[in-house]
């Protein structure tokens, strides 16, 4: 996938940003996890909450973490253009981060690829190519929004995507009949109590 | 092959409950004071003479790496830190402790927080790993709830405290250097050692960072004794380990099978067999997308242990199988590794931040043969430029599944170079 | 002390040393890139790979590596010089071909290294990363495809200069050096950037397309444009100064230099006085060296010497007011003054310089400044007390403006009346002062060139007394001057003799018309509007406010166009040399005066260069002593009195005009113009 490395140019102005004050509690509590004086050790968290709050992280955003943690602006724009979670522009509804590597490529995410692909409109769906996941043997696996779904192919992939947009939630997990990352057709360990 | 009875991770698949009292069923919190309280040199001794190895791909004795530790807790606090960043391609199975044995984890955290004289602990969960995340932050305020973490742990009289911190999508916060620099607030670049973590770890405070798995199973061992332990397996390879077997297999999954068990044997009775059977196999990436790779004539009686894998240059790593059988463009597959390196470089160091782009882009002429023969050679040349000058180990792992490559499949590379050579003079 | 041998050849070298460190004792060069003597330890370039036994089967980056006693160091096997190569052409394969349009060619590191260390050819065939260039203001221009990435001006940003605005965002080798806002630097010090950089990715941005490192000639001299007295290479082509960078003086500036040092220069060569002038009909008219001075002695000859006055400048040069002081006491004129802001000194030497002298500043565990920003009156020496600040351990403290110096400082309150407390022990820093072993009080121009100067002088006086601040093996005692030629204009007695006029004595005897005459040695600070119908007397090198008030122009030379000496605040005596000649008609400072004095029948008694130092060091021995700072006298001084309520302001508001020279600089007008867009953004 493509970083991005500079403060991009064509995303909307955003003049301001506040945390809610739900999102503000929850800042409190990750700040506090860390010693006194490291509170930028909560920086990741509270992008995250930033994020979560806004859809995305527009710069006003990173400014406020900065602020609140007493960081320098600089240092916040460095972490948030590090770590590949962090959506500088704004993204569809659902993002679709689809793992096209090794393992999951084996597996067919080619054409997991393209469905989604095909589906990506910019305001329902977003898509994006990630790097491993961590859920390769129930690959291919695309993580949508916070959930993961696995043992997609195209079809099950589009059959997934139909159901986002009639505003249904498709449990997440293996899209074929199994049990996470037992083996498919029955357990071959751990059969007893 | 392992029976059930030694198996560690009872709820590896999720089936029964993983929260606190579906844990305790399974043995899981059974007299942990009882542990505590036989104190810290006994515990370490008993990890050392378990001969457990570090289950996070490098593989080093975790008791010995406990003992690093200072043994009087002066003007700077201890820390112990999980490292569940797991992004290495082809691992998946501390996602499953997390998501479905989550205590044991915790447990494991206890335990080994005491061992090294840490009132506090983090585990690092990779960003995308939310759900994961979710149920260990439920376990452990499920802990907290009932005296098993916090002040006076399990009435053990030691205070230890337990956090989850959240990463957001860097594999190179795997590193153990880097997880500390983004568990203090920075980019995840890994330091310059010495100092190591023991000496100046998170905060510049003693530190030791281990795996997930290498926690985890600290609890039962030290309950079941170390001898248990160390009867499993092989010697200096002792133990069960969590293996992780995807790609061309009939039925990829995760399973707890004892260490040095055959690689066919592992793929047969577990995943159904190689996708149209043994012989169909063409290669295997045995532990993990930083090791170089087999061809099927070294699987055929290859053990799947530390010593064994590396006596055929390549690495036991997370135990990630990942199988390739014979349809497969075994230098795509590669060439994506090499670009998944490209991806997760932080960029810090020159040789890892310039070799691994220029690696994968010679790999993807490789891929379609637009290349010279000689810049074969020169590619291997460039991935021992990069191999052991770079400051983390990613350099290192940039290289290796490329050298596997050249060394099990010079010839297919060359062919493809010479297919489309001759193809260019005929057209 | 640790054993070590280094390509087999035993040493013994300071504990706590790197192995780099220990290599460079041992006279072998290693390459590096990003390690710099100055920054925190990258080790990111891995250019400086050795091998080192005992140790891992792999080269160590020698640059982060401490030495161990027994160590076996070796730096040119063939596994060395195997990594050097691989590095090396790591980053070249990014690296653009275009060396004969970069203007780092000729003076890059990675030129350089390429040449000794890197292959002759590539081979890298894809395509070469281009990276978009950054927004750096108007001193740093970028050239960002060049970087390659050792990360030494983002470590000078924030450690040095304490602006926390550049740093690395993304990753890989995607990772791009940025402010990320494309805005300047907040910082006095971004010309030194370009110094740090290795390679051609920050070069300077005024200095652009000028000029080849080696068509230039290059002179070792002493700035003027602060009172620190930073030591400098001016490098010219012809007669032109081309640029100016640092000159390495650990006891002065280290091997920085401020922007108004380095970048004031274009001033050199607009607004220049080249010809003599005389008024004529209320006009200035072009006129010889000869009527000018008929002029003047048309004017003075039969002038009683107590109407006349003189007032030396702030960058003026020793030998020149010892010239002019000694003309004027020929002349029989008492009315002398080198205090143009009206400072309150004129004790011993220990009341009037900084006593501790900047390596002082290293040691102290208190700071207090008095009516000072350090930051706009003297940027290097403020990044030595932020220095200080990073190594840890220190209390500073401020009486006076509140502003951002780039290290965290308690302000303690804004004028006299809180020095008083101070003195007093009414305050807490009161004991933080008393319980250092290094006190160091800091006192600024803003705090003495004022009403109520000398009775602030006095305080601060009686607090290092109090403190015990002045003691054989340390003296905390410390003046910030704000004038290059202030300290040495006090060594020499340029103050009114008996019964004399100081500067407002002057201007008010102007305009009581008791002085009739004023001789300004490129004195321009003052408010000439207050001189009256006093026939003024303008030497000097610009048009600026002293030149547009004259009656008669002696077109001088400015501080890179003669050779002269300056005192800087700590006291040390400095040579500056010449790197050009001055412009047209004008001449030397001293020379001019000299040639006058013979108009005037008043010939000075020395003809030479050699003869006039002779002269400064009969007047003040402490010219004998070039490059040095030597223990300075204390005694009583300050006058105890009324105080004002009036805040201290600090004496240079706006750092980047504060003389004829940089005033005259556009690119300082421009820097000016950045740094006012950068106060509204906020």
């Amino acid at each position: 996938m493509a970083m991005i490395t500079a403060d991009p140019k064509d995303v909307p102005q955003v003049e301001h940003f506040a945390f809610t004050p739900e999102y503000m509690a929850k800042v409190e509590e990750q700040i506090a996890h860390y010693p006194p004086g490291r509170q930028a050790s909560a920086v990741i968290a509270v992008l995250d909450l930033a994020q979560r709050q806004h859809g995305w992280l527009p710069r006003a955003a990173m400014n406020e973490v900065a602020r609140i943690l007493d960081m320098a602006p600089i240092r916040v724009y460095e972490v948030a253009t590090f770590y590949t979670m962090f959506q500088l522009r704004p993204k569809g509804k659902y993002l679709l981060q689809v793992c096209t590597t090794t393992p999951c490529w084996l597996r067919g995410s080619d054409a997991v690829m393209k469905a989604c692909q095909h589906a990506a409109d910019g305001e329902t769906f977003s898509v994006q190519e990630v790097e491993c996941l961590g859920g390769c043997v129930n690959a291919p696996v695309v993580q949508i929004n916070d959930d993961f779904y696995e043992d997609l192919d195209e079809a099950s992939m589009n059959k997934v995507l139909d159901a986002f947009r009639r505003g249904e939630t498709p449990k997440p997990g293996p899209q074929v009949d199994r049990q996470t990352s037992a083996p498919e057709g029955g357990l071959t360990t751990l059969k007893g109590e | 092959m392992l029976s059930d009875k030694d198996r560690i991770f009872t709820n590896l698949y999720g089936v029964h409950d993983w929260r606190l009292a579906g844990a305790r069923a399974r043995g899981a919190w059974d007299n942990t004071k009882a542990i505590l309280d036989k104190g810290v040199d006994w515990i370490i001794d008993e990890m050392k003479k378990s001969g457990l190895r570090g289950r996070g791909g490098a593989g080093f004795p975790t008791g010995m790496k406990w003992s690093f530790m200072p043994k009087e807790v002066k003007d700077r606090p201890h820390y112990l830190v999980v490292n569940a960043d797991e992004s290495e391609p082809g691992t998946c199975k501390d996602r499953d402790i997390m998501r479905h044995d989550p205590h044991l984890l915790i447990e494991g955290c206890l335990v080994a927080g005491f061992a090294m004289r840490a009132n506090a602990g983090y585990i690092y969960v990779r960003g995308e790993f939310y759900n994961e995340a979710q149920h260990l932050i439920a376990a452990i305020k499920e802990a907290y709830d009932a005296g098993l973490l916090g002040k006076n742990a399990c009435g053990s009289g030691w205070d230890f405290d337990l956090y989850v911190h959240r990463g957001a999508g860097a594999y190179i916060c795997g590193e153990e250097t880097a997880l500390l620099e983004s568990l203090e607030g920075k980019k995840g670049m890994p330091r310059l050692k010495p100092p190591f973590p023991a000496g100046a770890g998170l905060y510049g405070c003693p530190t030791t960072v281990n795996n997930v798995e290498s926690i985890a199973v600290a609890p039962t061992i030290l309950r079941r004794g170390a001898a248990w332990f160390a009867g499993i397996g092989r010697p200096n390879n002792t133990g069960t380990k969590l293996f992780c077997i995807s790609g061309h297999v009939n039925r990829p999954c995760n399973v707890e099978e004892e260490m040095g068990i055959p690689l066919r044997e592992l793929i047969d009775r577990h995943c159904g067999g190689v996708r149209g059977g043994w012989d169909n196999l063409l290669a295997v990436i045995p532990g993990g997308a930083s090791v170089p790779l087999l061809p099927k004539s070294i699987c055929d009686n290859q053990l799947m242990d530390f010593d064994s894998l590396r006596d055929q240059r390549s690495g036991l790593g997370t135990a990630a199988v990942i199988v390739m059988d014979k349809s497969t463009d075994v230098v795509k597959a590669i060439a994506r590794l090499s670009y998944f390196y490209k991806h997760e470089s932080c960029g810090q160091c020159t040789p890892c931040r310039e070799g691994t782009g220029w690696m994968w882009r010679v790999m993807e002429r490789m891929v379609t043969g637009n290349a010279r023969i000689e810049e074969i050679d020169a590619l291997e040349d460039v991935t021992k430029q990069v191999e052991g000058h770079t400051i983390c180990a990613l350099g290192d792992a940039a290289a290796w599944p490329i050298q596997g490559l050249i060394r099990h499949f010079r010839p297919e590379m060359e062919r493809r170079i010479r297919a489309r050579t001759e193809k260019l003079a005929a057209e | 002390m640790p054993k070590v041998k280094i390509d087999g050849v035993e040493l013994e070298v300071p504990a706590g040393l790197t192995v780099l460190q220990a290599c460079e004792l041992a006279g072998v060069e290693i390459p590096r890139f990003c390690y710099h003597d100055r920054l925190s330890i990258a080790g990111n370039c891995r250019m400086c790979l050795v091998e080192v036994k005992p140790g891992p089967p792999k080269p160590q980056a020698s640059c982060a590596l401490p030495v161990a006693d027994k160590q076996e160091i070796f730096t040119q096997t063939p596994t060395v010089q195997k990594a050097r190569k691989g590095v090396m052409e790591f980053l070249l394969i990014n690296h653009p071909l275009d060396c004969p349009i970069c203007d780092q060619g000729g003076e890059c590191d990675l030129q350089d290294q390429a040449m000794a260390y890197g292959f002759d050819r590539s081979r890298y065939h894809e395509n070469k990363r281009a990276v978009p260039d950054k927004e750096l203001g108007p001193l740093v221009k970028t050239s960002m495809n060049r970087c390659i990435h050792c990360t030494r001006c983002i470590r000078f940003a924030t450690e040095v200069a304490g602006v926390e605005q550049l740093g690395a965002t993304g990753r890989g080798e995607s990772m791009e050096v940025t402010t990320y806002v494309e805005q300047a630097l907040a910082t006095e010090l971004s010309g030194n950037l370009v110094d740090l950089c290795p390679v051609g990715a920050l070069t300077s941005k005024p200095y652009a397309f000028e000029a080849r490192s080696w068509e230039l000639t290059k002179t070792e001299s002493v700035d003027v444009l602060d009172a620190l007295g930073s030591n400098i290479r001016i490098d010219t082509r012809g007669a032109q100064v081309m640029r100016i960078l640092p000159r390495l003086n650990d006891d002065v500036n280290e091997e920085w230099i401020s922007d108004k040092t380095r970048h004031a220069l274009d001033g050199l060569r607009h607004q220049r006085l080249d010809r003599p002038y005389v008024r004529t009909k209320g006009k200035l008219v072009e006129a010889t060296w000869d009527e000018a001075f008929a002029a003047i002695a048309a004017r003075l000859n039969g002038l009683e010497g107590s109407k006349i006055a003189a007032i030396a400048g702030d960058q003026c040069d020793a030998e020149s007011m010892v010239a002019l002081k000694d003309l004027m006491a020929s002349l029989g004129s008492p009315n002398i003054d080198c205090r143009q802001d009206g400072a309150r000194l004129d004790g011993p030497r220990g009341s009037y310089i900084f006593n501790a002298g900047v390596r002082g500043i290293d040691q102290a565990e208190a700071i207090l400044l008095i009516g000072t920003n350090p930051r706009t009156e003297s940027p290097v020496l403020n990044a030595r007390i932020r220095k200080r600040y990073v190594h840890g351990n220190v209390a500073i403290a401020s009486i006076g403006p509140a502003e951002d110096l780039t290290y965290p400082v308690e302000r303690l309150g804004a004028g006299p009346a809180t020095l008083r407390e101070l003195v007093d022990g009414r305050l807490g820093f009161f004991e933080k002062l008393k319980g250092a072993k290094h006190p160091l009080i800091v006192v600024g121009m803003g705090a003495l060139a004022r009403e109520d100067g000398a009775a602030v002088l006095a305080m601060a006086r009686e607090l290092a007394e109090k403190l015990n601040a002045v003691r054989e093996d340390w003296n905390g005692f410390a003046v910030l001057h704000t004038a290059a030629a202030r300290v040495g204009g006090l060594d020499l007695g340029l103050v009114p003799g008996q019964d004399g006029r100081d500067v407002a004595g002057i201007l008010e005897g102007c305009q009581k018309k008791e002085i009739e005459a004023v001789y300004l040695l490129a004195a321009d600070e003052i408010d000439t509007t207050k001189l009256g119908k006093a026939f003024v007397i303008y030497q000097g090198h610009h048009g600026d406010a002293g030149a547009h008030r004259a009656d008669v122009i002696l077109p001088g030379a400015a501080y890179t166009e003669k050779p002269g000496i300056y005192v800087n605040t700590e006291g040390r005596v400095q040579i500056g040399r010449r790197a050009g000649y001055p412009p047209g008609d004008a001449r030397e400072d001293w020379a001019i005066l000299r040639a006058l004095s013979e108009r005037l029948g008043k010939t000075l008694p020395y003809d030479t260069l050699h003869q006039v130092r002779s002269r400064l060091v009969a007047v003040n021995k402490v010219f004998a002593a070039i490059d040095q700072q030597a223990p300075a006298a204390w005694g009583t001084f300050g006058t105890p009195g009324a105080i004002s309520d009036a805040p201290f302001k600090s004496a240079v508001p706006n750092f980047y005009m504060t003389c004829p020279i940089s005033r005259a600089s556009k690119t300082m007008a421009d820097c000016m113009a950045s740094r006012a867009h950068l106060m509204a953004a906020e």
